[in-house]
């Protein structure tokens, strides 16, 4: 049969009932808006948890005491004490694979200048610790090599810092601010990185040698940990199993011993937090796939209704020669002229409340091309599966018990 | 000799209704030639609609032969005869049976949009000439809703016309009609005749008998008459002798 004619016949019937094919439409609209959306929300979310990771610094890599933690079982506080200065000074001279290395101490409480104080933390790192996190000093330096052998009572800090203990504006360095009751001399302020994605502000920081949080401020030989950068992205992997093998080799493990050290990397945790957004994401659109399979279903009922109250102009057609397979095509192509017009206001409709959540309610937004592509597909889909029945019920129907219909 | 446009041979139809059958034909034979103007006539329920409906291949006779332009309708498909209704013959109902919401024009079209070998400019022409035809030619583009009774009858007259079928069948066609517009209506079908088509037309209203060529009566599915009008009237000399209403 000719189809040009079929399609102009299909169309022509909807146009002449325009409210009903957009209120049939509606449920095609909204199910494939709100797979977009959500979809786009859902991938928003994890496009901005993978700029949280990368903004902890490049390629890091971290290392904790004690054995893997999945297992949630309560532990051992010696377990916690496993990483020691040794082990980081074997690490920074063995590992090639690792392009920068600094252990971590942290030690929390006042810090006073003058008449302000402020609550806040002194980390003790290595001078690499600037590079591994991406920090840059602004003015005075980063304290030395000769401040950590001598454990020099030197800090450099944060914007934010500087803001709530010298509020007056003066120049910080060479400024004495007081960490319970043990003066530090500021050496330097950091460039100001403003707060991450995850609303934490990274101004709110002290920086002092290690040797000074270990000896002076907290009194213990243990690492809280060590963080490294590996050479490039592609290696992390192998520096994580260089450092694994190092740190065992180091606390003398056997080989039917586990890592009483966990190793987690940027990558790992990538990884991780991808599978969780993905899933969610998934959630997500299979909450709006469900809108779009009701929407299918309003597509079946409307056409089912309008096969019944169409029964005579069915009859009519048959009667100046429709053939059952014309019937058919008409109204296959009127229930995915539908979904496909639903489709394609749906995709622009997406579009807009994912943009307009973006800038209203200030959340990432991703418009996954990938999305559009599927809705699309599944509403096409839709309009042949849920207007196959109607269709072929009315194709079924007998000329003249048709024609005769009240 | 003209050819036979239909042949009925001991036609035959039983409904099946909960435990009964209903004969509605009960063995009709009779043959009409190209060119005649044929009424049937008949009671409610004398199986005249029955007997249309089997002529027009929308229905099929429980027994018996039918051949339409010397082809035997039985043996057909459901698709072939729908080709067949297409092609050959045209149908004009009591209630005129027009799309809805539809112009004139496209209403024609509709038997022309599904025959694949006539093309879109072809069909319009055709749907303006049979408008034409029937009189309508300045209401092409008025929609279904927008005319009277009489108008959309021409223009389910002008639909049967469309496609030049071989017979045109009309069931009630004046039924819904005041005695002005069906006399109207009727002078359309006398015209078509004079042109030198196939018709027949059905009603339950005998006046209507006298200005058609050949009568057949029904009574309980048999045929109980059919003869000759050897007198012919004209029914445009009846509608110009009608008393003018003042409402026209
Ligand atoms: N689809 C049907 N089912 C059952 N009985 C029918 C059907 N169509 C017609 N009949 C019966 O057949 C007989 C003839 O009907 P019909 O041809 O419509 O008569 P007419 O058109 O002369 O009034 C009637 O008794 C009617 O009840
Ligand atoms: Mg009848």
């Amino acid at each position: 049969m000719n189809f040009t004619n079929l399609f102009k016949i299909a169309f022509r019937a909807l146009i002449n009932n325009k409210m009903r094919a957009f209120l049939t439409m509606l449920g095609i609209i909204i199910g494939v808006a709100s797979v977009i959306t959500m979809i786009a929300i859902g991938q928003g979310s994890k496009v901005s948890i993978q700029k949280q990771i990368s903004e902890m610094g490049s390629n890091i890599i971290m290392i904790h005491p004690g054995g893997d933690m999945r297992g949630g079982m309560r532990r051992d506080p010696s377990e916690m004490q496993t990483l020691k200065l040794t082990d980081y000074q074997a690490l920074r001279d063995e590992c090639v694979f690792v392009s920068a290395i600094s252990p971590n101490v942290t030690s929390s409480g006042q810090l006073i200048a003058g008449n302000n104080n402020y609550p806040s933390s002194f980390t003790g790192v290595g001078i690499d610790y600037l590079k591994i996190r991406q920090l840059t000093v602004e003015s005075g330096e980063m304290f030395t090599e000769a401040d950590i052998q001598s454990s020099a009572k030197v800090c450099v800090i944060g914007k934010t810092i500087v803001d709530n203990l010298f509020p007056d504006g003066g120049d910080p360095i060479g400024k004495v601010i007081r960490f319970n009751k043990v003066p530090f001399r500021v050496i330097g302020v950091l460039k100001s990185k403003g707060y991450n994605s995850m609303g934490m502000d990274q101004d709110d920081i002290v920086l002092a040698p290690y040797s000074t949080v270990m000896k002076r401020l907290l009194a213990v030989q243990h690492l809280q940990g060590i963080f490294a950068s590996a050479l490039t992205e592609g290696m992390t992997d192998n520096a994580t199993d260089e450092i694994s093998t190092i740190l065992r080799r180091t606390h003398k493990l056997t080989a039917d011993e586990e890592d009483d050290f966990t190793i987690r990397s940027q990558q790992e945790l990538s990884n991780m937090l991808n599978t969780t957004t993905d899933m969610l994401t998934m959630l997500l659109a299979c909450i709006a796939g469900i809108s779009l399979i009701v929407g299918g279903i309003g597509i079946m009922n409307i056409m089912y209704v309008s096969v019944t109250e169409r029964t005579r102009e069915i009859g009519l057609r048959m009667s100046v020669g429709a053939r059952g397979i014309d019937i058919l095509s008409q109204f296959l192509i009127e229930s995915i002229l539908i979904s496909i017009t639903g489709g394609l206001i749906g995709v622009m409709l997406g579009c807009g409340a994912s943009i307009a959540v973006k800038f209203i309610a200030n959340w990432p937004i991703y418009i996954q091309p990938w999305s559009i592509i599927l809705s699309f597909g599944v509403c096409t889909f839709t309009g042949v599966f849920f207007g196959w029945y109607p269709a072929k019920k009315a194709a079924a129907l007998d000329p003249i018990d048709a024609i005769r219909y009240e | 000799m003209k050819s036979k446009v239909i042949e009925l041979i001991d036609i035959k139809r039983n409904f099946i209704v909960g435990d009964e059958t209903v004969h509605a034909l009960r063995g009709i034979s009779f043959s009409i030639e190209e060119g005649e103007f044929v009424t049937i006539m008949g009671s409610s329920g004398s199986g005249k609609s029955t007997l249309l409906n089997t002529l027009g291949c929308l229905d099929t006779p429980t027994s018996g032969e039918y051949l339409l332009d010397g082809v035997a309708v039985k043996s057909m498909s459901k698709p072939q005869r729908a080709r067949l209704r297409n092609k050959k013959i045209g149908f004009v109902f009591q209630n005129y049976n027009l799309l809805p919401k539809t112009t004139a024009i496209e209403n024609v079209e509709l038997p022309l949009m599904y025959n694949p070998e006539v093309g879109a400019a072809e069909r319009r022409q055709r749907a303006i000439d049979a408008l034409i035809a029937v009189g309508l030619g300045d209401r092409l583009e008025h929609k279904s809703n927008q005319m009277s009774g009489g108008q959309m009858q021409r223009v389910a007259i002008a639909r049967a016309l469309v496609n030049n079928p071989s017979v045109i069948l009309a069931d009630e066609a004046t039924g819904n009609l005041d005695t002005r517009t069906s006399f109207e209506i009727l002078v359309l079908f006398q015209q078509l005749h004079s042109e030198g088509r196939t018709i027949i037309f059905v009603t339950h209203n005998p006046e209507i008998a006298l200005y058609s060529s050949r009568n057949i009566r029904l009574r309980d599915g048999h045929v109980v008459e059919d003869k000759v009008n050897p007198n012919v009237l004209s029914a445009a000399k009846a509608l110009a002798e009608l008393p003018k209403t003042d409402d026209d």
